[in-house]
């Protein structure tokens, strides 16, 4: 089949729960059918390898169309770590793991993790902030080198 | 659905080589399909995978994800992909005899 795809290059841009997960069930996914993976982290998306963050990445429950509830009832205090919480359960139901062992399960399946290097700036970050599955922190220039070939998916 | 001959045997498979039925599969059937995807032997450790594969199709109804693959069978990710190159929970499915597992995770 000479249109299979053979490479991904996905972009984790967001760092809600339901910005972040998208991205990580697209390079899981990717990895199980034998395709070529690679993740780039920006921006919030840097959360989801953020040593002190990751296993705190919430549901946004304001502003948040999708999921169907009033923005004066989502702005409650504890209102987006209930909704996270209940979500949470229902993944783990169907074997769906929470942030921190999804990344690590998709770095041992091969798949490459990087950081973007201007988000790193940004934020002041540096390499001791990430997890060690993180292979490099690179720029958009290196991340279109590594791409090439292959397909990107921005979420 | 077609009928091919597999270590000797006559069985059904779907368009992607998957048994059709389960019941019908034997050790010598996977070992032929193993090296029709290019693994050429079996070790201890491919047999690991492929029973415990066998094992939570017969007793759940459906082929286990690869997060209870990689906890569950007793081999970790990393050497999953090791001993199956190119997807382990497809292709130990495939060499288990058991149908596609169809999920997300």
């Amino acid at each position: 089949m000479s249109d299979a795809i053979e490479k991904v290059s996905i972009i984790i841009s967001k760092g809600s729960l339901e910005g972040i997960y998208p991205g990580l069930i697209m390079a899981n996914g990717a990895r199980m059918e034998g395709i070529e993976a690679n993740v780039f982290f920006t921006f919030f998306g840097l959360d989801a390898i953020n040593r002190d963050k990751h296993d705190s990445v919430k549901v946004a429950t304001v502003g948040n169309p999708g999921l169907h509830l009033a923005t004066w009832a989502g702005g409650f205090p504890g209102m987006s770590a209930m909704v996270t919480h209940k979500l949470a359960g229902e993944m783990e139901k169907l074997d769906i793991p929470p942030i921190p062992e999804f990344v690590e399960m998709i770095s041992d399946s091969g798949a490459g993790l990087y950081a973007c290097k201007a988000s790193v700036d940004l934020f002041k970050l540096t390499a001791e902030d990430f997890i060690e599955q993180v292979d490099d922190i690179i720029t958009v220039g290196e991340f279109y080198g590594l791409a090439g070939g292959g397909q990107i998916i921005f979420t | 659905m077609s009928t091919v001959t597999l270590a000797g045997s006559s069985v059904d498979v779907d368009e992607e080589g998957f048994l059709t039925d389960a019941d019908a599969w034997n050790e010598q059937i996977a070992q032929e399909i193993a090296r029709e995807n290019g693994i050429e032997d079996l070790t201890d450790r491919h047999w690991q995978v492929i029973s415990y594969m066998r094992r939570t199709y017969i007793e759940t109804g459906s082929a286990p994800s690869i997060r209870s693959l990689g906890k569950a069978s007793g081999v970790p990710i990393k050497e999953l992909y090791q001993l199956f190159p190119k997807g382990p929970a497809k292709l130990a499915a495939k060499i288990g005899g058991i149908p596609k597992p169809r999920g997300c995770i």
